[in-house]
């Protein structure tokens, strides 16, 4: 080889190691500064405080504050899929419906929704249903976006020939347009995992007895900083863990509709 | 009125005109459109970017109803859709979550709602003819451009229609495989022949292909000339070569570059 390159086995190690090599170099950069510099734990606590403190919590207190947290994510994104995917079919086959609804559809997305949670809970109560509201408010709208954005992008041509077929509008739906805006639907569903745990944690803040967020909050509040910062690692391996579930999901049933390399 | 069918006349084009805007202030995108075109005959239409040709393709397909005029096929008013047309579009269009065999049997699920085995022989069948067999199983990501959009002939062919309609089919290949890809549709033409009217840019693909040539004006689009395609078939590149397919292609040209002195 004449190119002045590393060789390519080298040159995709160095890519595939390449994050992770950051990551560590930017946790080791981080524990050296509250050493030398002598930080205390409420200003910033160095990472193996951290990791002591996510140690000296039960491992059982951990995962009923998880499940706390992921049951409230998991049903608002549920019932958010449920709910967004028909709208979107309906406003697809309907331009009055469309135009009746999306005003709604974008006063509920530009309120905020940290604002709306507490008249949520004092009209609702501080349990599950009005938790799951919250979650919901944040991920439907990416939602129907995202899937009323990939119906409208079918190719007309295939619309077209649909049509020239005579064939029904629901095969029409169901055989053309929804699979059409699968890779749509999972951009907006990467989106609305990650907002259904914030949601969730939001929900938390306002009034909770369990769930990481209200771990964190409550930590802070006791100045147990270091716990605080193991609680909010963990949140974000787990809401990185779901979203990477939906990739896979994406990968297994519709390798299809990933992009092309 | 319907004038009885003939076997000389299966498609027939009476004042045929279009009209986008129902304003009658605008104007038509094709007008005054007389065409017979015979059974089994191949017929081609050139003219410039935006002359109505795709139009006139889509009124013959039902797809889109005249403003003015009637289109008749075997005698009967072409009214809505009719399944004895299959169309080509200009890209494959192929469905890309279906792998070839299920997106060339995509027409009889469609409509149907459900397939039969005998169905799945004839798109097999259909496969072999394009020399697809080894592909049946492949998604359509996994073809070439010229491979993808023979599927889609073929996927035209499966309900076997009279009529083959053909929008641009060979624009987004490269040139070789356009010339190899247009000989392999005579092949199938001549093996099950159909009433086909295609539609291109290239006024030599038109001369190698169509018994007829239509020479379509610009906008509002209009039947200016029509130049009937006298060369032996079947056509091979050898067609090409010829001094006679020269002489057809430059009187073509003609007629599209100076069509006053025409």
């Amino acid at each position: 080889m004449s190119l002045k390159q590393p060789d390519p086995k080298t040159r995709r190690l160095l890519l595939a190691a390449a994050p992770w090599l950051f990551f560590v170099a930017l946790i080791l950069l981080w524990e050296l500064v509250c050493r030398v510099f002598s930080l205390p734990e409420y200003v910033l606590p160095a990472p193996t405080a951290i990791v002591d403190a996510f140690f000296n919590v039960e491992f059982s207190r951990w995962m009923t504050h998880l499940w706390a947290t992921l049951r409230v994510a998991l049903m608002g994104f549920l019932v958010s899929i449920l709910v967004a995917v028909p709208i979107a079919i309906a406003m697809m086959r309907s331009e009055l419906l469309t135009r009746t609804l999306y005003p709604l559809l974008v006063v509920i997305q530009s309120t905020p929704v940290v604002a709306v949670a507490p008249l949520i809970i004092v009209l609702m109560g501080s349990d599950d249903p009005s938790r799951v509201l919250i979650t919901c408010l944040l991920t439907f709208f990416p939602l129907v976006v995202s899937t009323a954005t990939g119906i409208n992008e079918t190719p007309a041509e295939l619309i077209e020939l649909s049509r020239s077929l005579d064939a029904p509008t629901r095969r029409e739906t169901w055989q053309i347009r929804i699979p059409y805006a699968i890779p749509h639907i999972f951009t907006g569903l990467r989106v609305a995992i990650t907002l259904a745990i914030i949601g969730a944690v939001v929900a938390e803040f306002v009034a909770a007895e369990e769930g990481l967020g209200y771990f964190i909050q409550f930590s802070t509040s006791f100045f147990r900083i270091p716990q605080a910062f193991a609680g909010l690692f963990f949140l974000a391996v787990v809401s990185l863990l779901l979203f990477k579930s939906v990739q896979w999901t994406q990968q297994i049933f519709f390798p299809w509709s990933l992009p092309k390399k | 009125m319907t004038e009885p069918a003939t076997n000389r006349s299966f498609v027939r084009l009476s004042g045929v005109g279009h009209r986008y805007d129902p304003d009658p202030e605008t104007p038509m995108a094709v007008t005054g459109v007389d065409l017979d075109i015979q059974r089994h005959e191949f017929v081609a239409v050139v003219g410039p970017s935006g002359c109505g040709k795709s139009t006139l393709l889509r009124m013959i397909s039902g797809l889109l109803k005249p403003s003015e005029g009637e289109v008749s096929v075997f005698g009967r008013q072409v009214d809505g859709p009719r399944d004895d047309v299959g169309i080509v579009f200009q890209k494959p269009t192929l469905l890309p979550w279906l792998n070839v065999r299920k997106n060339v049997l995509f027409p009889l699920k469609h409509k149907y709602g459900r397939y039969s085995r005998e169905d799945e022989k004839r798109a097999d069948e259909l496969l072999e003819m394009a020399g697809l067999e080894s592909f049946a199983s492949k998604m359509p990501d996994e073809l070439s451009g010229g491979m993808q959009q023979r599927v889609g002939i073929v996927r035209a062919l499966l309900l076997n229609p009279d009529i083959l309609l053909m929008d641009e089919p060979f624009s987004a290949l490269d040139a070789m495989t356009r010339e190899q890809i247009g000989f392999d549709l005579l092949k199938i033409w001549e093996e099950n022949p159909k009433t086909v009217l295609f539609i291109t840019h290239s006024i030599a693909e038109a001369v190698l292909l169509a018994d007829r040539v239509l020479v379509m004006s610009k906008r509002p689009g209009t039947l200016l000339e029509m130049l009937d395609v006298d060369l032996p078939r079947p056509r091979t590149r050898h067609t090409i070569s010829e001094p006679r397919f020269a002489e057809l292609t430059e009187r073509l040209r003609k007629h599209i570059y100076e069509p006053e002195a025409a």
